[in-house]
């Protein structure tokens, strides 16, 4: 084997061509997505894809499990719509396309201030520290309006002066432009980290802190530098916030941010560095469409996360990345009818299920409309038993069938493994 | 560096107590540079706390540890490793998740200099890169270059971990317990391979093997409950009546009862 830059990692022209990939997506999704809530959500993406592989850094490139991440993200969407208002009123003269560096310059103050103190300790206890320290910044911001704005919030206008080249930042589409920039810009940042003699030190201490103390790196050093990084990269996510909503409430720096980038950084996947941008895409579909969609949203995120945290602990990412390793080996044809099974039984147990979910928030909730609710396109009356009938029968039978062909695929999963063993050992034994 | 001794590792009067009972009762030790030493002993006689004082994973209750003459009892492990002095450890403690170049590489970063930067790629970080293949060269882990740690045969592991060892260069290595758990051939190879990347370089190793230690050792250092009894060329060790009477004696007859057995 040639002894080329890509052995090291460098990148190769398979990058380049992913990345020009992405950016051309950036570019031409709101062409395609073309109403308001479309370009909404696709700013919200964009956000939330910095913040999560923000949060990632910590979580699956470092193994810390951090409770408060949106201290971060909340107080640099704090100093920036300060900062806004001062470009506003002419005291902080600053082109409002910078506004997300005030956010990230603010994230990384914060974060070496409390990083400090944080990133002392690692596993549990640094979990516990992130928590407290998440629940210290939420109760200053109902303690100090001055700054927080109290329940309000604080507002400001993106709309400062002239329009320059024609951009004034009024339209949401020009928004989410600026945004998109600052979106593949950090991620390719971020991606940089990733491939640096910290970066990979990072993997090293989150894999063996006791082993990287003898290989003479001070592992404190070495969370607290990252964690101050990931602040930045928080805080820039958070003044992506403040230049696209132009508020800033006590929420964003709130217990309920700091889970979501938690959970869906865990959903997109935390092995892969993929796998955050998976989660953020997910995050804004969840909280703007799914929440729209059923009532019940929560619930069903819920039992979506207890699903992945038990059978696939990699994420969504992982198991794209397992099956795309199948694939390679020419296996995944063989596992497409258990794929097909697997589907069908899982979508009846998961009907079943949720009918009667939507039976009982139905009653609960909109008694007023009468009994009969439409669901998935016929109309269930929440008030007889034989809903109630049809509906467990499907899940319970539905769940019985899911399970003996989660069984079927797991043996069949592993035979296909171990058949790839064989077949890389056979090829390096040949080399 | 300024050296006052000529000492490579000198020990004066190391003490440890774990709540009131004292492991290690008194060890003093002086090691040439180059020299290669063999701590043996019963189980439970302080070896390996003796090794965890050293390198810094312990602090001594009382005692001197100086290193090339320069103290480093007190010092945190990477304050002594950056010092040069590097250690493997009994169970392989690898980095699981990292393959077998990425833990080499991550092994050598320090002493090449990369300390923490995160403005540099790695991929441009030609020494450490060109270290760590050698590295994996010497430890003949080539073929399994882009496996996980974990994913490693037990061999694997061992000897990725002795290469992890070494692999920043340091003169002063102490191995322990390096063959634990191999069989006899793949005990014999190790040795060869601990001798083969070692040289030049100082070398304390915790043993059990007494093939191993008599094959690899200029010196024999014998640890029983925490004092060394005794100190010398492996001929005179074996010689000596109180190691005899204290350890060396009940191991050599199991052993050559042993072969006498096969």
């Amino acid at each position: 084997m040639s002894k080329t830059p890509s052995r090291y990692g460098a990148l190769g022209a398979r990058d380049l061509i992913i990345w020009v990939m992405a950016a051309v997506v950036m570019l031409v999704a709101p062409m395609v997505f073309t109403s308001s809530l479309s370009v909404t959500m696709l700013s919200q993406m964009g956000i939330a894809i910095v913040a999560c592989l923000a949060y990632n850094m910590l979580l699956g490139q470092g193994g810390m499990l951090s409770f408060g991440h949106a201290v971060y993200s909340g107080l640099g969407s704090f100093v920036a719509i300060h900062a806004l208002m001062a470009m506003g009123n002419g005291t902080f003269p600053l082109p409002v396309s910078l506004l997300p560096l005030v956010g990230g310059l603010a994230g990384l103050g914060f974060a070496v201030l409390l990083g400090f103190v944080t990133t002392k300790k690692a596993g549990t206890t640094f979990s516990m520290i992130t928590l407290g320290i998440g629940e210290l910044v939420f109760a200053m911001s109902l303690m100090v309006p001055e700054f927080f704005g109290g329940e309000a919030g604080v507002s400001a206008n993106r709309v400062v002066g002239k329009p320059v080249a024609g951009i004034s930042y009024g339209p949401q589409i020009q928004v989410y432009y600026l945004l998109a920039i600052y979106t593949i810009v950090c991620t390719a940042l971020m991606y940089a980290f990733t491939r640096t003699p910290l970066g990979r030190m990072l993997n090293a201490v989150r894999d063996n802190p006791e082993r990287v103390e003898f290989t003479g790196y001070n592992t404190q050093r070495v969370r607290y530098l990252s964690f101050i990084i990931s602040g930045f990269f928080a805080g820039i996510a958070g003044g992506m916030y403040a230049l696209n909503f132009e508020i800033a409430t006590a929420e964003v720096v709130g217990a309920a941010r700091s889970g979501a980038y938690l959970l869906f950084t865990f959903l997109g996947g935390a092995t892969f560095f993929f796998g955050p941008i998976i989660g953020a895409i997910l995050m804004i579909l969840a909280f703007v469409l799914l929440s729209e969609f059923t009532k019940a949203w929560l619930l069903y995120l819920g039992m979506v996360f207890l699903l992945m945290v038990m059978f696939a602990p990699g994420g969504i990412a992982s198991l794209i990345m397992m099956n795309l390793r199948v694939y390679k080996f020419g296996k995944l044809r063989g596992l497409m009818g258990h794929y097909a099974v697997l589907l069908v039984t899982s979508l009846a147990a998961f009907f079943g299920a949720s009918a009667m979910i939507e039976m009982l928030y139905h009653l609960q909730l909109n008694q007023a409309l009468g009994p009969v609710m439409p669901f998935m396109g016929v109309d269930l009356n929440a008030q007889t038993v034989g809903s109630w009938l049809a509906a467990a029968a499907l899940a319970v039978v539905g769940s019985a069938a899911m399970l003996w062909a989660v069984r079927r695929f797991t043996n069949r999963w592993g035979e296909v493994q171990s058949e790839i063993e064989a077949m890389i050992r056979a090829k390096e034994a040949a080399r | 560096m300024s050296t006052t001794t000529k000492y490579a590792l000198e020990l004066k009067d190391l003490r440890k107590s774990f709540g009131k009972t004292e492991i290690i009762r008194g060890t003093s030790l002086v090691v040439e540079p180059g020299e290669r030493v063999a701590i043996i002993g019963p189980n439970g006689a302080g070896k390996s706390t003796l090794f965890n004082l050293i390198s810094g994973r312990f602090g001594a209750t009382s005692g001197e540890i100086l290193l090339n003459g320069q103290r480093i009892d007190g010092l945190a492990p990477y304050e002594i490793s950056r010092m040069g002095l590097a250690r493997s450890f009994q169970v392989s403690n690898l980095f699981n998740r990292l393959s077998v170049f990425e833990n080499l590489r991550c092994a050598v970063l320090w002493s090449m200099g990369y300390k923490y930067a995160f403005w540099k790629f790695l991929a441009g970080a030609k020494d450490a890169n060109e270290r760590a293949e050698e590295v994996m060269h010497m430890i003949k882990l080539d073929r399994r270059r882009d496996a996980l740690a974990m994913n490693l045969t037990y061999a694997e592991q061992r000897a990725l971990e002795i290469g992890i060892t070494i692999a920043g260069g340091a003169n002063v290595v102490l191995l322990d317990e390096p063959t634990a758990g191999m069989s006899r051939s793949e005990t014999a190879r190790f040795v060869n391979l601990i001798r083969e990347i070692t040289v030049g370089k100082t070398l304390l190793t915790v043993e059990h093997d007494m093939g191993v230690v008599f094959g690899l050792a200029d010196k024999i250092a014998v640890l029983v409950y925490g004092e060394v009894i005794a100190y010398d060329t492996p001929e005179k060790v074996r010689a000596n009546e109180r190691v005899k009477e204290a350890y060396l004696g009940s191991v050599l007859a199991d052993q050559q009862a042993a072969e006498a057995g096969h």
